[in-house]
């Protein structure tokens, strides 16, 4: 549950990774001919399912809040995007990004106030039950289509004096946004972490009483994360709804937020480059399984099993003691 | 609504109920005993309800099918038991949530595989299948009848084997400490194994009878699961007397829900269970 700081080596070979993929635009049109613009838009969606998994471990893996309902502030953000769009023109992104991301972190704030009374079992459920509230109020309501979701026809843009700076329609432009995004939630979260805040909320992660005792308040650390991981699920379910023009109730429902939790536990909890890894594994293992067989769920689900009593400590768990071994070794 | 439609409700609401139980009463043990957040649960319910109507297009018989049914349920919960979750008792509860996410994946992978994509429906046994007349437009189905008085009656027997006798003892004895249960020299292994199949096959049971009054389709065991959840939780974790009141309110709520705001339906199972859980955060019992 600490978040540890990443050995060099690792951290190298994360680099590599991460630069790797920057590259995918130059190198993949050459080996993925035919397959390019599908592998560029699906390596642009888990970008921004892994800013979504890096906003969930800020709760999972260092406040030791396991959130069932994450995923309503996801589906909240791409709400937002298709409701202030107008309809014609492209949305001006300076006005409906802090929207989007403002309207989910004050949604987390009241779910959160109300929620994070409960401890264990008993916050899972209660965040389960206001996720699938959100995803029954888009689901059932007429306000934004109801269960057919809604449409973002023209996707938002910047401008300036006329002329178009940055254009999310476009996807070269839009895979670098999304790996801007991700590595900036990355270094936000990583300095969120060691500020004072964050060591708190680490602390509040292994053991709330004793921060109790220390003199804090964890109730409003709790309450702190919370509402910052909410708006930064916001972020990302702005960032889905603008790649794919479309929202529907399902971003917001339970699915949507244990897949998120998987991707997390899997990745590696309260490390937050595991879950980016782990949003990675699971969305590729998909796409891998998905084209070659018609039942992809059943080796998706051997893998899922075979990862849990294999490494206890998620993808991110290996890594971490590789890394250690080579500098104990040096 | 007059005074026979919320008769109609209200029983209908109480055999939803029921049935909930059903699935959640093995739920909360399953959790309180062997603190294993069991995701899979909701996967023995679909189980149950294709077996029964696999079974029953085998042999021509609904009850034979259902009676079939309860010993592979079993068997099977048994053995995930054994083989796979055996591994985590002591390991932390989202490890465990992974796995048993992971074997939802593969049972609902494997339904598709064996019974196909499409909807299914079993027709109610021809001693039950009959109606009373309520009025002249109204009447009521006996087979839900005869459903809720199955339920009504293994709640009974579910009462009386906790409360009553030294099997139900280790149960009670297993869900308030573990750890001393175990230092008493009672085989938590098979303790462990045998209730996990027991909440199996009566998961398995309330898929097999609701046959004939729900349809059997892909991906059903996913709602009964989070419904279970809310039953759970409402009820306070672990405790069967809970699960019993919860399960009560949520078929109640859902079945009233669905008469007076048709529009927010689902919204107001988890309005009762946001309602409870901020007025005792730890459920009913606990």
């Amino acid at each position: 549950m600490i978040s540890t700081s990443v050995p060099k080596r690792l951290a190298i070979l994360l680099l590599a990774v991460l630069t790797v993929l920057a590259l995918f635009p130059v190198w993949g049109k050459l080996v993925f001919a035919a397959k390019f613009a599908f592998l560029m838009q699906k390596l642009t969606g888990i970008m921004i399912l892994a800013i979504l998994a890096m906003s969930l471990d800020l709760l999972v893996g260092m406040a030791g809040l396991v959130s069932f309902g994450h995923a309503a502030f996801f589906g909240l953000g791409g709400y937002m995007l298709a409701m202030l769009s107008p309809q014609y023109e492209a949305a001006n992104l300076w006005l409906v990004l802090p929207a989007a991301v403002a309207t989910s972190a004050l949604a987390a704030t009241v779910v959160g106030f109300l929620s994070i009374r409960s401890s264990g079992i008993y916050f899972i459920m209660v965040t389960l039950a206001f996720g699938q509230m959100g995803f029954y109020f888009f689901n059932d309501s007429k306000a934004a289509g109801g269960s057919d979701g809604a449409y973002v026809h023209v996707k938002p843009a910047v401008e300036a004096f006329g002329v178009t700076l940055l254009d999310l329609d476009q996807k070269l432009t839009f895979f670098y946004v999304a790996l801007g995004a991700m590595v900036a939630v990355y270094a936000f979260l990583k300095v969120l972490l060691a500020s004072p805040f964050g060591r708190v909320v680490s602390a509040i992660g292994v053991n709330e009483n004793r921060v109790q005792g220390l003199g804090f308040n964890p109730r409003a650390y709790k309450l702190a994360a919370f509402v910052i991981a909410g708006g930064v699920a916001g972020l990302a379910g702005f960032l889905a709804a603008s790649q794919y023009g479309f929202v529907n109730p399902a971003m917001l429902g339970w699915h949507q937020s244990g897949h998120v939790l998987v991707m997390v536990i899997l990745g590696g909890m309260g490390t937050l480059f595991g879950p980016v890894l782990g949003a990675f594994i699971l969305e590729l293992a998909h796409f891998a399984f998905e084209s070659m067989t018609d039942h992809w769920l059943l080796p998706m689900g051997a893998l899922i099993i075979a990862i849990v009593l294999l490494l206890p400590k998620g993808v991110a768990g290996l890594l971490l003691q590789w890394g250690k071994d080579k500098e104990d070794a040096t | 609504m007059d005074i026979w439609m919320a008769l109609i409700q209200m029983l209908n609401g109480i055999q939803y109920g029921l049935l909930l139980f059903l699935v959640a009463s093995g739920l909360t043990l399953i959790f309180g005993i062997m603190g294993i957040i069991n995701l899979a649960h909701g996967a023995f319910y679909m189980l149950g309800a294709y077996l029964a109507w696999w079974l029953a297009g085998i042999t021509g018989s609904l009850g034979a099918a259902v009676l079939l049914s309860l010993p592979l349920a079993a068997g099977i919960g048994y053995a995930i038991e054994v083989l796979l979750v055996r591994a985590l008792y002591k390991r932390d509860h989202l490890d465990q949530v992974l796995l048993t996410y992971g074997l939802i994946l593969i049972f609902n992978e494997a339904q598709r595989v064996f019974w196909g994509n499409d909807v299914h429906g079993v027709a109610a046994p021809a001693m039950l299948d009959w109606s009373i007349k309520l009025t002249d437009t109204l009447s009521y189905p006996v087979y839900r009848l005869a459903l809720s008085g199955v339920c009504g009656v293994l709640a009974v027997a579910m009462y009386l084997v906790i409360s009553k006798t030294r099997f139900g003892m280790w149960v009670r004895a297993g869900a308030s400490n573990r750890d001393m249960v175990a230092a008493l020299g009672i085989d938590v292994k098979l303790l462990f194994g045998l209730v996990f199949a027991v909440g199996a096959a009566l998961a398995g049971l309330a898929g097999a009878i609701s046959t004939p009054i729900s349809s059997v389709a892909p991906g059903m065991g996913d709602n009964v699961l989070i419904l279970c959840f809310v039953v759970v939780v409402i009820g306070g974790v672990g405790s069967v007397k809970g699960a019993f009141l919860g399960a009560m309110l949520i078929g109640l709520a859902d079945t009233f829900g669905k008469v007076f705001v048709p529009d927010f339906a689902s919204f107001t199972v988890y309005g009762v269970m946001a309602a409870v859980l901020l007025w005792k955060p730890k459920g009913l019992f606990s």
